[in-house]
C-alpha cells in the first residue's frame, strides 16, 4: 500500500494535519503567526547547510528551526520590539538560505520543493520520519495542553498556580521546530505558517472551548490536505499551495457560516 | 506560622527600582491590604511574592505547598481563544459540572457557567475569576485591582463577598487597591507602599499615620472625615462600620 506514491503524500498530509491542528491553535491563540513564518524561513537555511556538510535534511533544519524559535524566545523575553525583530530575522534567514543554496552545485538543489515542498515525491523514509515527529509533537500537546492553556491566558495566573510560562514557551519552541522539519517536505518553508494558522482560524467561528478548536482545526487540516492532493492530481496544481487553498476555502465558508450564526 | 513573608525584598524592573527594602508577611485567616500611588510597585509585590518575577535582594519566604488563588487585574483573554466559564474554572486542574456550580453560587454567580468568558459583564467576569481562584481551595487570595472597571456599587458588593468568603473559608487574602474607603473597612491590617513600605497596622492606625496623609492628601483627608463620622454614629448599617472601629 505505502508503495504507491498518493497513499505516501495523503499519510504524509494527514500526520502533518494531526500535529498542526492543536499547536496551530496556540499559534493564533498567542498570536505567534509570524514567529510560526520566522521559524519556517529558516528551514531553507538548515537546507542548505544539510546538503552542505552531508547531513539528513530533517535534522539540518530542526536544528536551525530550533535555534531561530530560541533565538525569538529570547528576544521576546526581553521585550524586544517584537514586530520589527520578527521582520529581519525571518526575511534575513529566508534570503541567507537562498544565497547558501546558491553556493551549491545545482545538480544536488530542487530549490522550489523546498520552498512550496513536493509531498509526491515523500519516500517511505520521509513518511516514518514525518510520523514520528507528528507523533512527538501531539504527545507534547497533550501532555501540556492544561498548563500551556493556562499560561496563555494569563502567565502570572500560571505562576501562582505553580506552572512555569517560560517552560510552556519552551516546549511549544520546540514543537514548532519540530513542526516545521516535519512540513518542509509537505507544504515547503513559505507555507507551513499558513497550515498552522488557517484551519485554526477557520475552526474558531464553530465551536465554544479551546479543546473543540483543536479537535475542528485538525480535522480541517486533515480534509483541506486530502482536497488538495485531489485537486493537485485533478487539475495538475503545485500540491503544497492547493492544500493550503482548500484550507483557505473552508475558512471562507466557516466565517460565512459564523457570521450567520451569530445574526440569527 | 506565616503564610507568606518578604524579608528585605528588593526588586529592580528595567534598571529602575521598584521596590526597596520590603519587609512584610501575612498570617493564616489575615485580610492585608496595600495601599499606594500609581507606580509605587503595589502589583510587583504581589508578583515578587508568588515567584513571577526575579528579586534582586532579600529573600520571599513561602508556606511549603501554600495554596494560592490568584486573580490579575486583567485577563486580557484572546478574541481567538473560545472559552466558556466552566471550562476556564477547570483550568488548570478539570472540575465537575457539580464543583462548577457550587463555586459559582459561591460568588453569586448561578447560572452562568455555559456562558463564554468574553460575554460576561465586567462585573461577572471579575466574580467568575475569583470563582477560579477558589478551585483550589487556597490558604491564601491575592487579588491585583481586581475591581477595576467596576463602578462604586459593584466595587463594594465585590468586596463585601470577599469579605465574607475568606471569614467562610478561614483563607488569608492579600489585595492590592486603590479604592481606599471600600477597602480600608474590609482590612485587618494595610500596608501603605511607596518603592518601600511607608506605614502599616490597623486601618485606623494607617489612616492617621503622617505618612499616609503625605502620600494621599486629599483623599486621605476625606478617608479620615468618612471613618471619623462612623466612628461615632450608631444608627448606620452594620456592615459599613470599619473593621478596625467595630473591635473597640
Amino acid at each position: 500500500m505505502l508503495d504507491d506514491f498518493l497513499v505516501r503524500a495523503g499519510l504524509a498530509g494527514l500526520g502533518l494535519a494531526l500535529a498542526a491542528g492543536p499547536l496551530g491553535c496556540f499559534v493564533v491563540w498567542r498570536r505567534m503567526a509570524f514567529f510560526g513564518d520566522a521559524t519556517a524561513h529558516a528551514g531553507i537555511l538548515g537546507v542548505a547547510l544539510s546538503l552542505a556538510f552531508s547531513i539528513s535534511i530533517f535534522l539540518g533544519v530542526l536544528g536551525v528551526a530550533l535555534l531561530m524559535a530560541l533565538l525569538l524566545s529570547v528576544l521576546v523575553a526581553r521585550g524586544h520590539v517584537m514586530d520589527t525583530t520578527l521582520g529581519v530575522l525571518s526575511h534575513g534567514a529566508l534570503a541567507l538560505g537562498l544565497v547558501a543554496v546558491s553556493f551549491l552545485p545545482t545538480v544536488r538543489v530542487d530549490l522550489a520543493s523546498f520552498l512550496f515542498g513536493d509531498v509526491l515525491a515523500v519516500s517511505k523514509m520521509d513518511l516514518a520520519v514525518i510520523w514520528a515527529g507528528a507523533v512527538l509533537v501531539m504527545a507534547l500537546m497533550y501532555w501540556r495542553w492544561s498548563s500551556m492553556l493556562t499560561a496563555t491566558l494569563n502567565p502570572d495566573l500560571a505562576m501562582a498556580g505553580g506552572i512555569d510560562p517560560k517552560r510552556e514557551q519552551f516546549v511549544l519552541t520546540v514543537a514548532m521546530a519540530v513542526i516545521v522539519a516535519v512540513a518542509i517536505k509537505v507544504v515547503g518553508a513559505l507555507l507551513i505558517a499558513a497550515l498552522l494558522i488557517i484551519p485554526a482560524a477557520a475552526a474558531r467561528p464553530l465551536v465554544r472551548t479551546p479543546e473543540w478548536m483543536a479537535l475542528v482545526a485538525t480535522l480541517i487540516g486533515g480534509l483541506s490536505t486530502l482536497a488538495g492532493l485531489g485537486l493537485s492530481l485533478k487539475v495538475d496544481t503545485p500540491t503544497g499551495p492547493s492544500m493550503v487553498v482548500a484550507a483557505l476555502a473552508v475558512f471562507t465558508l466557516s466565517t460565512v457560516l459564523g457570521r450567520q450564526g451569530r445574526d440569527s | 506560622m506565616q503564610l507568606l513573608e518578604a524579608r528585605g525584598l528588593s526588586v529592580r524592573l528595567g534598571g529602575r527600582r521598584v521596590l526597596h527594602k520590603i519587609d512584610m508577611s501575612i498570617a493564616p485567616g489575615e485580610i492585608v491590604t496595600v495601599i499606594g500611588p500609581n507606580g509605587s510597585g503595589k502589583s510587583t509585590l504581589l508578583r515578587a511574592l508568588i515567584g513571577a518575577v526575579s528579586i534582586e535582594d532579600g529573600t520571599v519566604f513561602r508556606k511549603r505547598h501554600l495554596r494560592i488563588g490568584y486573580v490579575p487585574q486583567r485577563l486580557g483573554l484572546e478574541k481567538a481563544m473560545p472559552m466558556t466559564v466552566r471550562r476556564f474554572l477547570g483550568l488548570p486542574k478539570r472540575l465537575s459540572a457539580a464543583a462548577c456550580e457550587e463555586l459559582l453560587a459561591r460568588v453569586e454567580g448561578q447560572g452562568l457557567a455555559d456562558r463564554q468568558m468574553s460575554q460576561l459583564s465586567g462585573g461577572q467576569f471579575q466574580r467568575v475569576l475569583l470563582a477560579r481562584a477558589l478551585a483550589s481551595e487556597p490558604e491564601i487570595l491575592i487579588l491585583d485591582e481586581a475591581t477595576q472597571g467596576l463602578d462604586q456599587p459593584a466595587v463594594a458588593a465585590f468586596y463585601q463577598l470577599i469579605e465574607r468568603l475568606a471569614r467562610d473559608l478561614n483563607c488569608a487574602v492579600l489585595m492590592v487597591s486603590h479604592e481606599l474607603h471600600v477597602v480600608m473597612r474590609a482590612s485587618d491590617r494595610v500596608i501603605c507602599l511607596n518603592g518601600h513600605v511607608c506605614c502599616q497596622g490597623a486601618p485606623t492606625v494607617v489612616s492617621a499615620a503622617p505618612e499616609y496623609r503625605a502620600l494621599f492628601g486629599d483623599s486621605a483627608a476625606t478617608l479620615a472625615l468618612y471613618q471619623h463620622q462612623h466612628d461615632h454614629s450608631h444608627e448606620d448599617d452594620r456592615s459599613r462600620v470599619p473593621v478596625g472601629a467595630a473591635e473597640h
